[in-house]
This record gives C-alpha cells, structure tokens and sequence, in this order.
C-alpha cells in the first residue's frame, strides 16, 4: 500500500464541525452526476428536490413530521454510539414499540376507554422498544456477541412479526382482505397541534427529548459515565462505572425513543397498524446521529435535513418520476461521506516513499 | 585498544533536526558511533532520545541534518533499508507474537524463507556465540521478559548488524539479566560491532559504556567519557540542575493497619495460571511500603485486585481501614479514603480525548462535592481542577486540553495530585515515576513521603529497584504471582531484593509461616 492514514496530533473543533458540512455538499456533487446519468436537469431536479419543499406551507409541516421519528430514534442513538456500542437495530425497536402500543389501541377499540389510552401507548411503545433493544444488549454482555450483527438482524424479526399480525390475528375484518388493523379510535390517536395539516403534538415530544438529552449528556454524571465508556473503557473501569450497566442503559434508552417513535407514527400520521409503518426511519436515524455529531441539538437539525431529502424524494417521484431509490442513494452517500470526512479530518494521509515490501 | 586512537564512526548523526507541529523534538543535534564502542545516550523523558533514534533507523525523516553511514551520506527511507545496511533496533515493546514460537517469530522478520530446522541452528549458534540463553522451540507466550528481550536481539543479531541500537534494555531485566546483556554487550564490541545503549541508569552507563552522549530538552548538551563521571555529575548534565534527593525522615508514629490482604488468590486470565497466589500484606498508616519486582510478575492484577476493578471471591480477604472491601467496587472503595494511580496514565489512569478537568471526575465523582444527586456542578470541578494543577504545577499549553496533550510527567503530578487531594488515608500507587522526568519525580516522591507523615498508609508498586530503596520502609518482592514479606529497607540489600526478583525465593518458608501464623 502506498498510502498510510496518520493519527492527526490536533484536530481543532472547527474541523470536526466543518465535516458534515463538506459530507453535504460532497454528496450534493454525487447528486448532480447522478442526474445526469439518469437524464435529468440537475438544477430542476435540485429544485425540485431541496428548494420547491421549503417553499410551500404544507410541505414544511411535512418535513417537521417527518424528521420527528428521525430526531427521538437519532437522539437514543447518540447515547448509543458516545458509549462505542453500535445499535444498528433502530428499526426494529421502532417496530416492536409501534407493536405493543398498537396492541392497547386495538384492545380498547371501540369500548368506553377514556383519554388514559394514549399516554398508555406511549408507555408501552417505549416498553416494547427498550425491550426488543435490550435484546442485543445481554447477548452483548452475556455472550460477548456483536450487536452490531444481532441488532441488525433482529429488525427483520420484528418486521415480519408485524407482517404476521396485520395478516392475521389483528386484520380489520371489515377492511377487505387488506393487510391493516382498524383505524384507530379519537381516544387512541396522537392529537394534531393545528386545525390544518398533520403536525401533531409527538413533535412536541421530540423537542422535549431535544432538552433532556443535552442536560443528561452535558450536565449528569450519567452522561459523563457513557462518555467514559465509550472513550476509554479502562478509565471508566477505574472510575467505577460498570460497563455492563452502560450497556444495558444506552440500549434501553435508544430501544425506548425509537419505541416511542413508532407508537407516535402509528398514532399519529398513519392511524392504524400496517405492514409497512416506516420509510427507514430507524435507518436513516444512524445518518441523523452521525451528521448531527452525537448531539441533540445536532441531531435535530440533521433530522430536519434528512426529512429535506424524504420530502423532496416524494416530490421528485410525482414530478421527475424518479424512482424513490434516489432519495435511498442520497441518504447512503451522505452516511459514507460524513464517515469518511472525519476519518479525513482526524487522520492525516501520507504517502509512502520508497520501495514496497512486505 | 589503546586510549588515544579514536576509531573513526561507523554511523554518525550530523545536525538533526526534527519538528512536531511547533514541538522542536530534536535541535540540531549530533552523535557519532563508532565501531567497537558502546555508546551511551542519556536523557530524561521527553529528552529526544527516540526521536533521534527512530531517524537514525529510518522509523522517521530528519527536517535538516544529515546521516552517515561509513563516512559517506545516506539517507533511510524506511526501517528495511536501514536494516538492510547493518542498524538493528531492540524497543523497548517487542513484536512478538505469543502464540508461535522463538523460531517461528524470527522467522517471520526474516525474508526468504528459509527452512525452520536451518533457522533453529542458526538461532542455536548466535546463542551459543554471544552467550545469549534463548531455546529456539518454545513458545513466547511462555517467556520472561527478559527471555522475549533475548529473541528480539538473536532477531537482529541474525541479519549481522554492524551497528546495534538498545532502546532502554535493562528497564525490565532483574539485576542478574542485566549483568548477562552487559557481557553479551561486551562480546559484540569486541567483534568491532557498535552498540547504542539507551539509559537513563547512570551506573549502567558509567560501568559499561565508553563514551555518552546527553541529550537534553531535544539538544546536544555534551559527550563525555562516562568512565570519568559519577552519577551525580550525569545527573546534572541530564537534568540541568542538581537532582533533589527524596529526605527520608520518619519521625512520626506508625499507626494502625489501613490495608490488610489476607491469602488473596486471583485466578489468571486462562493463559498462565494463576495470576496471584496467596498474597498477604499489611500497611500501617504513616508507613510507604514498596514492591519490587520486574514487569509481568502479577503487579497488575495485584492493582486491579487492590483498586477494586477485579473484584475478590472473599470480601475480607482484603481489608481496608477495618472494613472487607473485597466484594466493594473502585466507587465504595474510594469512599473508604483509599486513593488509587494505576501505571498506564492514558487509557487507565486517564481519558486521553477528554478534557484534563473532566479527569479529575475519574476519581472524585463519589465524593459528594463535585457531583451531587447524579448532577456535575461545573464551578466546583473547575476550582478543584485548579487547585490540583496550582498545588502540583502541572503544566501544560491551553486552558483545558486533552489528557493526551500533556507530557508524562505533567499528567502523573495530575493524576497523584487529583488522588492526594481527596485526603486518602491509604493510597496505592503503581510505578508512580515510570516515565517521569527527574524533578517531576522527586516532586512526587516527596509528595508521598510528606503523605506518609500526615499518617497515611501509601503502597508504592514499581520496577525501579533504586527508586524504591531511596523512599520507602519496607520493601517486598512479586515474583510470578508470589509476594515475599516485606522487610524494612535498612535489613536488606540490594542483591537479595535482586535475587528474589529473579526467582530466587531467598526467604519463602519466612513467609509461608507469616501465612500461618495469620
């Protein structure tokens, strides 16, 4: 090899925030070739991509729903990845919320139950996800197995057994034959904050995981510990942290938003329970959380940029009528490029002289 | 050799330079080895002495200056090259790998492929020529250090160096082993090979070496004749001023136990066995008590076992100030006043890509001032990381870098400082000036001594045999998991500490009956 990456001694602040920001506009460049080779105007297709949704009042409401799941599973992910473990499984904690909180909108459909219902949802929203994320967090432990790999693989698990209860034991019997649950009872649905539009109050909800967030990671000895944990695991050994402990915590906590995220999609803008209850949510929150450099206040404004790109995917299906695998390949290509950018800014690449041996 | 002919250099150093960003690490400096001669360079740490030895073997390229090998320029562009052309390098970490043996690990360093059973005689010839113990079949995982040091000399001695570079080789010899490498040192010069020791042990030097160079602060201070010196004139060229000796004056009582270890065993990790066998001790407050012994003797996991970050089977099998804190973690220890420094400062003792105050969290968290219900209060961890860098001058650039920006001696007085602040009652310390420079290092041994006076019990593991003798009371040896019963320092010598470092279990059936008889 005649290249070798260097341990840069100093990386100022400003490089590591001036990152994602290259990350963005290199992914832009990609996207540009990319319409080209697809035959497309790339300044109509940015318009229509990134500028044509901010203009219009329906759709900003749109992007602030949709970066609300983003922004409550990025933000467990953060805590996740400050403590070095590597929950990959975001979707599948999503799904496993959206589940259990379901079951109590089903169970008490069409009876007397009061506005109790929905805060219950949420609770066991959370409760399902902080428990299907725990999963990988004592094979972990336990067994020493990666979580990368179980995490991942239990998301499939959690989507087909969703798959099995909209086809089976929760069908709608009077849906005709589709696969999806009844809708929803008022009592059991995520209250919208304005007469007109989708904007409901789980957005609320994120905000307020925005805040607590910053306080616990900035703030506690409990943010501190997970950040030891992750940074030098034998110094928070000597400190006294367990790390067991961290591992089961970030795993609950990122299990539980994204748990609460599902719950809040399938109370709120979907309304009932389908086989498919999320564009990749609990993926796209990886990029969320990378890009928003593991904070909260970072995430939310990722969050809100990755949202940009579901919109405008949408947009461009119906006006460009480009697949919606673009808006897959512009989230993939900015994932790559924020790793690689501060792979670049805390490493220097030097070029080896002489002759190669082995 | 007469004394008045100088042989001319084999491998010389004409005016290096070399930069780190704005760090100077070597300014202009020169060296000259010759053939036949052991040269000695001297130098604290941060003097330089890698820097310039990683370019003299083309680990690194010098800004300005230039080599010269023979006489003639060269330049090596990397480690191959240079071994190539006759400069072999023993660091001080070894490229060992465990699981193969002696012969297979020389031979993967080797090109060619030459057949094992052929590389096991060669192998068998070089031991048998330089007096140098190495048993080509065994595997490394077994070895001392002393014996891994021996594989990785037989490894360059293989490819018939002309010049052979030491990187400090007796740091973790016994006293013994170092006697067996300076006479393995003096059948090499006296081939006409030169050897470049590294040291910052003066009577090494002064016995073995025939000319020194001093490095200091990355400059060319002086070459002189060692033989010519004492210790304490090297010192002052190494250090710049005159070395402070630690006082050692106990003139207050020796109280009560603050540390009893009672037939504490520890198992090993499944490798070598057990890590810790029937391990006794007792500290009293006011008394510091030190435990010799070469690296890889079980002095870890006794720290691990001690600070709680390995939990005991039998909670009173360690006691502190009274109360079984064997099954106690390192939180409810530190909350009995015991203070703990491990030996590796970044990684264990510190995070280094985090902020030097939030550090001093590492060891303060449970103590109620600065965290309180679950919440850092920022102001208090600020005042107290500026008392502990105002009361141990730890110095360092910035307001409040990362750990890892600091040099080694500024981050041990911030870690012993951040320990004695707490006001421990027992304080436990492993290898507390490894690495440090000599002021730094007599700052922090009079800073324990002075804790030992206000009646704290301090426990000082370190591979520093003269270290240990200088500062505390009673001394006791680890040898493969095993600790002898400590005996003051005035009723013993430095050779039996030796021998019993070695293996030489001098008094085990002593202390099998202080076993017995508590």
């Amino acid at each position: 090899m005649p290249f070798r990456l260097e341990r840069q001694e100093t990386v100022s602040g400003l490089a590591l925030l001036a990152a994602p920001l290259l990350a963005l506009i290199f992914t832009l460049i990609v996207g540009a070739v990319m319409f080209v080779a697809l035959g497309q105007d790339p300044i109509r297709a940015f318009s229509v991509y990134f500028i044509e949704p901010l203009s219009d009042p329906w759709t900003l409401q749109e992007l602030v729903v949709k970066a609300g799941p983003l922004l409550l599973i990025g933000i467990g992910l953060s805590f996740c990845y400050r403590a070095n473990r590597w929950n990959i499984g975001a979707e599948g904690q999503y799904v496993a919320g959206a589940v259990l909180g379901s079951w109590l909108a089903l169970a008490t459909h069409g009876t007397e139950a009061g506005p109790w219902v929905l805060p219950a949802m949420l609770v066991l929203g959370a409760l399902g996800g902080a428990l299907w994320g725990l999963i990988p967090a004592v094979l972990r432990v336990k067994f020493g197995a990666s979580e990368i790999l179980t995490s991942l693989m239990l998301v499939y698990v959690a989507q087909l057994g969703l798959d099995y209860l909209v086809r089976g034991p929760w069908r709608d019997p009077q849906g005709f034959n589709f696969p999806q649950s009844v809708t929803f009872d008022p009592v059991a649905t995520m209250p919208l904050l304005f007469e007109e539009g989708r904007l409901h109050a789980g957005v609320l909800v994120g905000l307020v995981a925005v805040a607590l967030a910053a306080f616990v990671l900035g703030r506690t000895l409990v943010g501190f510990s997970i950040e030891l944990g992750g940074s030098a695991p034998r110094a928070a050994a000597f400190a006294g942290f367990d790390e067991r402990r961290v591992t089961y915590g970030v795993f609950a906590l990122s299990g539980a938003l994204a748990g609460l995220a599902g719950i809040i999609e399938v109370a709120g803008p979907i309304g009932n329970l389908q086989p498919s209850i999320s564009p990749g949510y609990g993926f796209t929150a990886i990029i969320a959380a990378m890009l928003g450099r593991l904070h909260p206040v970072g995430v939310l404004i990722a969050s809100l940029v990755l949202a940009l790109t579901y919109i405008g995917g949408e947009a461009a299906q119906i006006t460009l009528r480009m697949p919606f695998d673009v808006t897959r390949v512009f989230q993939g290509t900015l994932l790559i490029s924020i790793l690689a950018a501060d792979v670049l800014v805390r490493y220097r690449i030097r070029r080896l002289k002489g002759a190669a041996h082995a | 050799m007469p004394d008045d002919i100088t042989p001319p250099a084999l491998l010389e150093a004409i005016g290096l330079t070399k930069r780190f960003g704005a760090l100077v690490a070597n300014d202009n400096v020169s060296l000259a080895i010759r053939a036949g001669e052991t040269h000695a360079l001297l130098g604290e740490n941060g003097a330089g002495k890698s820097t310039l030895v990683k370019m003299m073997c083309g680990l690194l390229q010098p800004d300005s200056g230039e080599l010269r090998f023979d006489g003639a320029p060269i330049v090596f562009p990397d480690p191959a090259t240079s071994r190539a052309r006759g400069i072999g390098v023993v660091f001080q970490h070894f490229a060992l790998f465990d699981a193969l043996t002696v012969v297979e690990n020389v031979a993967l360093g080797l090109p060619g492929n030459e057949p094992l059973g052929a590389l096991a005689k060669r192998i068998e010839d070089c031991v048998g020529r330089y007096g140098l113990v190495v048993e080509p079949y065994r595997r490394v995982g077994e070895l001392s250090v002393g014996e891994r040091q021996r594989v990785e000399i037989v490894r360059c001695l293989l490819g018939d160096p002309r010049v052979l570079i030491l990187d400090e080789p007796t740091s973790v010899l016994t006293p013994d082993e170092s006697e067996a490498l300076f006479r393995t040192v003096d059948v090499l010069t006296g081939e006409g090979r030169a050897v470049l020791f590294i040291s910052h042990k003066l009577d090494e030097v002064r016995r073995l070496c025939h000319r020194a160079t001093v490095l200091r602060g990355g400059r060319f201070i002086a070459e002189v004749d060692p033989k010519k010196e004492t210790a304490a004139s090297l010192a002052r060229l190494m250090v710049g001023a005159e070395v402070p000796r630690t006082p050692r004056i106990v003139a207050h009582e020796i109280g009560a136990p603050r540390l009893l270890v009672k037939n504490l065993t520890v198992p090993g990790d499944g490798s070598r066995g057990s890590a810790l066998h029937d391990i006794n001790l007792e500290i009293r407050a006011g008394e510091i008590v030190g435990i010799a012994g070469v690296a890889g003797n079980g002095q870890t996991a006794l720290f691990n076992a001690l600070s709680g970050e390995r939990l005991a089977r039998d909670p009173e099998s360690i006691v502190i100030d009274t109360v079984p804190a064997g099954a106690l973690g390192p939180t409810a220890r530190r909350a009995l006043k015991a203070g703990f420094v491990p030996e590796e400062r970044l990684g264990h003792a510190a995070a280094p890509d985090m902020r030097l105050s939030d550090n001093v969290l590492l060891t303060t968290h449970g103590d109620g001032a600065i965290v309180r219900h679950g919440v850092i209060r920022r102001s208090v961890l600020q005042s107290t990381f500026a008392e502990i860098v105002k009361r141990f001058d730890v110095r360092f650039g910035g307001r409040d870098p990362k750990a890892r920006r600091l040099s080694g001696g500024n981050l041990q007085k911030f870690v012993i400082g951040r320990e004695v602040l707490r006001e421990p009652v027992l304080i436990i310390v492993d290898q507390p000036t490894w690495g440090v420079d000599a002021a730094a290092a007599a700052f922090i041994r009079t800073t324990l001594r002075a804790k030992a006076a206000e009646g704290c019990a301090v426990l000082v593991i370190s591979q520093d045999l003269d270290e240990l003798i200088e500062f505390t009371d009673r001394i006791a040896v680890m040898c493969e998991g095993h600790l002898t019963e400590p005996v003051p320092v005035a009723e013993t010598s430095r050779e039996a500490i030796g021998l019993a470092m070695g293996g030489a279990h001098s008094a085990p059936s002593h202390a099998e009956e202080h076993a017995h008889a508590v």
